[in-house]
């Protein structure tokens, strides 16, 4: 019966709507970027992100650079510094294990058809 | 002949594996540090948010994130900007649209209202869905490839496998509706 319930403990797996972006971070030798949506809902509207900051509504779609972001672009909206913390964080994003591909995971009830 | 074991040991174990499900069921979501995604090593794990801390805060719902995101913000337990600086006007439409009329499924009613309280009219319109009603040629196999609703709802918003979320209206009702008959 132990055994059993150990089984159902909660494996690992990510939080449903959490985002992985990988096009340039392995190849420039850091950790891909984590991007936690639900956190950011919780403290923005959709229309923010996905209007005001330009972002598509489709993981990869938007060429983001560091540069941009460090320009005040992007992510960089916010991490700034004044709104939420800056870009000398690194390890803050870029907190994925190395060679995660880019999409969205989801978790709970679905493992979601892989378009995302 | 097997020794048998005492009631008092079958009773503790008992009693652990029940606390254990107690605590497996009270545990919805993942530490940042086991979720398969995040590197341990990383300083993020030990700085940033974990979903539990943030989500078992909110009203509860049975999957996705396991948060009813729209009376969380509709009940104001979350009050998530509207502009990255202040507030911006936006517009909040109230209108349902019925779709899937004459389907072999319930028909579907998209409620306006909780979209428009997060979204732009112009994140979906004209791009997504054309505004004119049965113009935008929606099918089930392209919401599953993360088209349509599917680019939101099985990504972010609710999952595909809550049907009767959208498929919510008995057809018989909905035609009614249409026709404006009682």
């Amino acid at each position: 019966m132990l055994g059993l319930l150990v089984c159902w403990a909660p494996g690992s797996g990510a939080e449903y709507a959490d985002v992985v972006l990988n096009k340039r971070s392995d190849k420039e030798g850091v950790r891909p970027v984590i991007y936690p949506h639900w956190f950011h809902r919780i403290r923005f509207q959709c229309r923010v992100c996905h209007g005001e900051l330009g972002f598509v509504m489709r993981v990869g779609a938007t060429d983001v650079t560091m540069d941009e972001i460090s320009q005040g672009r992007f992510c960089g909206a916010c991490h700034n510094g004044e709104i939420a913390w800056s870009v000398e964080n690194c390890d803050l994003c870029h907190s994925g294990k190395p060679g995660l591909p880019t999409g969205i995971k989801g978790g709970h009830q679905t493992t979601g058809p892989g378009l995302w | 002949m097997r020794k048998r074991t005492t009631p008092y040991f079958e009773c503790a174990l008992l009693t652990l594996a029940l606390g254990w499900s107690a605590v497996v069921m009270a545990q919805n979501w993942r530490k940042l540090e086991s979720d398969g995604l995040h590197d341990p090593g990383s300083e993020a794990v030990k700085v940033l948010q974990d979903p539990a801390e943030a989500m078992s805060q909110l009203p509860p719902d049975t999957a996705g994130n396991k948060v009813d995101w729209i009376r969380a913000l509709q009940g104001g337990y979350i009050k998530p900007r509207s502009a990255l600086r202040g507030e911006k006007e936006y517009e909040v439409l109230d209108g349902d649209v019925l779709m899937n009329i004459g389907g072999s499924t319930p028909a579907v009613l998209f409620p306006h209202k909780p979209h428009t309280q997060w979204l732009d009219c112009k994140n979906c319109h004209e791009g997504l869905f054309q505004s004119k009603a049965g113009a935008t040629p929606i099918t089930m196999e392209k919401i599953l490839q993360g088209e349509y609703c599917g680019v939101c709802h099985g990504a972010v918003a609710f999952p595909l496998t809550e049907c009767n979320r959208c498929h919510s209206v008995r057809q018989m009702d909905a035609i009614k509706r249409v026709r404006g008959t009682p």
